[in-house]
């Protein structure tokens, strides 16, 4: 399966452009005529579709294309790097020369006989652009659109969001990995605006993965999201203040879990914790979380969109216990924080693009279900906040600070779910309130499939995933004292 | 560095780089009407720079960036309207500004007529391109930056035994042309460079690790602020985080850093842009007319600053730009447009398509120490997480970090804290700006004290 993967991307990046195993060689070479510890390769071809929906009418849409190569060089903890944006001999030799400016001249870097690497299949390895064609695509978007606008008379603006993306990579380095990934991903996104009586709230909702886009239509998926997005909106038309000041807090299953991404995962990538500057540096088998929380990061699962057949690095995916009953197992590695702190790569090498370094980033991040019924949970809690969507987080690894924002919330009071409360940002530092986690329910959730995870000016798709929990105090920001 | 790069060098070539790129658009414009587009746009880029990074004193990282890029976007034109597709490439061979003008022109067939899309009026394209001294190629050899940055990083590591770790400091140089064309037979190109030097260290207590950063950016390299003031202030600004206390949730007066008040006149912005009101997407809705900032501030455009981060001379539909209020005396005078959203309007272009270009805040400005004063007792924030901001509501809550302030004294770090209120209230409440202005982007003012937000503390 993966020599298949590895067979497309060979013929599409290095047959089509006219390049040889011959050229590839001579690339290595002139890289590697420096004395590297690692020289790599990273061609990629990726072509984009969107199409959007705003006032009822799809009026725009955009088809990009790109190609090119990106050569790194490594030497101890320095990297030299630079890419083309074209895949030609030249230009490759460029990089190469270039690149290896980082490490001393006059000795060869060893190179190692590529061998194929071999994982098996997560995805379907095919462009999802044309799985529909332009006037399906277009009627998709309004058929969305029309569902959302008769879910309510109080809908006033419906957009709708189509893309799909096909990545197709192949890998080259000096230790001997040649691998390729074919990776479709496709993303259906609907926000609607709502009013009532002079106030307007918005909805969103949305999905995807790796997939076909018919997968959007299989059992309405796609209408699933336009009721989903007029359904939050709605509840927030009610919403009130909410609460300042810290509280017991239930996190919904699935999407919340952008708590685990920012309060546990960035802080356990290899390279802030190669450089002692995460707070869970040199942690590895202290309690960093109550010991009802086991969080993995699996690259290896079925379709979603933070899954990979390879890294970018040519490694096999696979799943990684980072917290194990509250206690700290490891960190997600690439290759050359691995190298220097001594053990292997987790298959976390990710590049938003060949223009791009690789860096640890993480994949799908979850924590694992636990026993609680998730009704319990709240029934358990006097007075609190039940946050079940949330936007976007951000973490400050060194402190350990992070904060999340709830997009639609409700008061907890006497153990129910009760009236909606207005966005606020929840703040904590990450080991602090996962030892706080209390209890972990039974109905773990993987998110829809529309995360984004951002480090260094870096893009790329990520998953979450929980059951609903229990966090005994966390600061709540909201402007009622 | 045994080996001196080969792309080193101080000389750019921007008369060539633009002839080219204008050649380029010309023939995707061609390529365009030859496949039958009603209409169309075109624009191309090229990119260059170097990014050295270095960490403990020794490199860490070395990346030569090289980017091109063209995009096209074709009009059909319908008794119901026109109807748009687009697409971009970095390929500029024949072959592939035929098949990208291909995929635009199908897109096209598929996108639904809209009344108000195609290319701006014509008697409106810029005609005049004056110099904005906006060019001062450089690009340092390797060993130049690396000398830089680490002096910029030395600076922050001795600066205080507090300081036990670096996240390292960089020098980015970066050089850049582009040009726009359109079937009005407008045709322009423009060059820019952009230096930046920044720093962030790590400093530990017994509470913990704590870190901060600084920054320095410039058209010429010339106006950058020196190594050693860059890693100097990085450190500072760590180690004054160093032995934070707890305070108590409350109502306090809270007075934001430059960066900071920079994001929320940002939000100001973006509630009377003209997008946001075609998609009642706003908290001020039709506010023409009204007043939706404090009565002593006036927000204003001024383009053609020479040398200025946002300065340009067109928009991104080809339109001339103008120095223009947006905002003046607290009350709105005009919503942020582009062509697209002032037709759904009903309005004029205001050439902001794009953004606007060098926003300056005329308000009542005190110097800094004065501005802690008037502050009294209370908070001033010199960080913000997250995305808790609700331009649709206006609703406002984020994470904090910054200092107690005590009868206008800072006393001592406070983390782990939110701010929250409305912008509607935050804009209205703003009582001055700090003399301290931030010339660094597009958006130019100082700190800026807001009456009283609600905080919440652990």
């Amino acid at each position: 399966m993966g020599a298949s993967r590895l067979s497309i991307a060979y013929d599409q990046l290095i047959t089509e452009s006219g390049l040889t195993d011959a050229a590839l060689d001579t690339a290595m070479g002139e890289l590697m005529s420096h004395s590297l510890d690692l020289g790599e390769l990273y061609f990629q071809h990726t072509r984009s579709e969107s199409w959007g929906l705003e006032d009822g009418k799809v009026k725009d849409g955009a088809f990009s294309v790109d190609r090119g190569v990106g050569v790194r060089a490594v030497t101890g903890e320095k990297t030299g790097f630079a890419y083309a944006d074209s895949i030609e001999l030249p230009a490759l030799l460029g990089a190469a020369r270039a690149a290896r400016g980082i490490a001393k001249s006059g000795q060869n870097g060893s190179v190692r006989a590529p061998s194929r690497v071999t994982a098996e299949s997560r995805f379907v390895a095919i462009d999802p652009i044309g799985g529909l064609d332009e006037a399906a695509k277009v009627d998709l978007l309004r058929r969305v659109e029309d569902v959302a606008r008769k879910a309510d008379p109080r809908v006033i603006e419906v957009n709708v969001r189509l893309s799909c993306n096909a990545d197709t990579s192949l890998v080259l380095s000096s230790d001997g990995v040649m691998a390729g990934d074919i990776r479709p991903l496709i993303r259906l996104d609907v926000s609607v605006i709502v009013e009532d009586k002079g106030r307007r709230e918005r909805g969103s909702s949305g999905g995807g993965g790796r997939r076909e886009l018919g997968w959007l239509l299989d059992d309405e998926r796609c209408y699933g999201y336009a009721r989903e997005a007029v359904r939050m909106a709605l509840v927030n038309l009610d919403a009130v203040d909410a609460p300042a000041g810290p509280m017991p807090v239930v996190l919904g299953p699935g999407w919340p879990a952008v708590l685990l991404h920012e309060a546990v995962g960035h802080g356990l990538e290899g390279d802030f914790n190669r450089k002692g500057s995460s707070s869970y540096a040199n942690r590895v088998g202290e309690q960093v979380a109550s010991s009802l929380c086991t969080i993995v990061d699996d690259g290896t699962l079925a379709d979603r969109r933070g899954s990979l057949t390879t890294d970018d690095e040519g490694t096999p995916t696979q799943r990684t216990t980072l917290i194990e009953n509250g206690i700290l197992k490891g960190y997600l590695q690439d290759k050359l924080n691995a190298g220097l702190m001594n053990t292997t790569s987790t298959g976390n090498a990710r590049r938003q693009s060949y223009a791009h370094l690789p860096m640890p980033r993480m994949t799908n991040t979850f924590m694992l279900a636990g026993d609680s019924d998730p009704e319990e949970i709240l029934a358990s809690v006097k007075s609190g906040i039940y946050a079940v969507n949330f936007g976007g987080g951000q973490v400050d690894i060194t402190s350990g600070r992070f904060v999340f924002s709830s997009t639609e919330a409700y008061l907890i009071e006497d153990g129910k779910a009760t009236v909606p409360v207005r966005g606020a940002t929840l703040i904590g530092n990450g080991p602090d309130v996962m030892n706080r986690v209390s209890m972990v329910g039974n109905d773990l959730a993987l998110d829809s499939g529309v995360g984004v995870c951002g480090k260094d000016g870096q893009s790329v798709p990520v998953g979450v995933g929980q059951p609903t929990l229990l966090i005994d105090e966390v600061t709540v920001g909201g402007t009622q004292a | 560095m045994s080996e001196k790069s080969s792309n080193a060098s101080t000389e750019y070539d921007n008369a060539g780089i633009e002839a080219h790129l204008s050649e380029l658009v010309e023939r995707i414009m061609a390529e365009a009407r030859s496949q039958g587009a009603d209409s169309a746009e075109a624009s191309a880029s090229s990119d260059r720079g170097l990014s050295v990074n270095v960490r403990r004193g020794e490199i860490e990282t070395v990346e030569y960036t090289q980017e091109r890029g063209f995009g096209v976007t074709v009009y059909r034109h319908t008794a119901e309207g026109v109807c748009k597709g687009s697409a971009s490439t970095a390929d500029d061979r024949e072959e592939a500004i035929v098949e990208t003008v291909r995929a635009a022109c199908n897109i096209a067939k598929y996108t639904q007529p809209d009344p108000c899309s195609g290319l701006a009026d014509a008697q409106l394209m810029a005609t005049e391109f004056p110099d904005l001294d906006l060019l001062h190629p450089w690009i340092p050899e390797v060993d130049t930056a690396e000398a830089m940055a680490v002096a910029c990083e030395g600076a922050a590591l001795g600066h205080d035994s507090r300081i036990t770790n670096t996240e390292g400091a960089s020098v980015n140089a970066h050089v850049g042309s582009r040009a726009y064309s359109n079937s009005h037979g407008f045709i322009a190109a423009s060059s820019g460079s952009r230096q930046s030097m920044s720093c962030m260290v790590i400093g530990q207590d017994n509470d913990g690790m704590q870190r901060d950063y600084w920054y320095t950016v410039a058209r010429n390299a010339r106006d950058l602020l020196s190594a050693e003031e860059v890693g100097l202030t990085a450190a500072q600004r760590t180690v004054a985080r160093l032995g934070s206390r707890p305070i108590a949730t409350g109502r306090y007066p809270v007075m934001l850093s430059p960066n900071l008040a920079i994001g929320l006149v940002g939000n100001a912005m973006s509630a009377i842009s003209g997008s946001a009101q075609y998609r009642k997407s706003t908290f001020l809705m039709d506010c023409v007319g009204k007043t939706v900032i404090s009565p002593h501030i006036t927000l204003r455009e001024d383009p053609l600053i020479p040398g200025a981060m946002g300065s340009a001379s067109f928009d991104g539909d080809g339109v001339a730009t103008r120095a223009q209020a947006f905002i003046e005396n607290g009350v709105v005078n005009n919503y942020v447009m582009g062509t697209y959203s002032a037709r759904r309007l009903g309005l004029a272009t205001t050439a902001n398509s794009g953004g606007v270009h060098n926003l300056h805040v005329d308000a009542r400005t005190l110097p800094f120490d004065d501005l802690l004063k008037e502050l009294g007792t209370g908070l001033f924030i010199t960080e913000l997480m997250g995305q808790g901001v609700n331009l649709l509501t206006g609703d406002y809550s984020r994470g904090a970090a910054g200092f107690w302030v005590e009868n206008g004294q800072i006393v001592h770090p406070v983390e782990e804290i939110t701010i929250a209120s409305t912008l509607q209230d935050m804009l209205m409440n703003i009582v001055a700006f700090g003399d301290d202005v931030d010339l660094r982007g597009n958006v130019r003012c100082g700190s800026v004290l807001l009456e009283e937000m609600m905080v919440a503390a652990g």
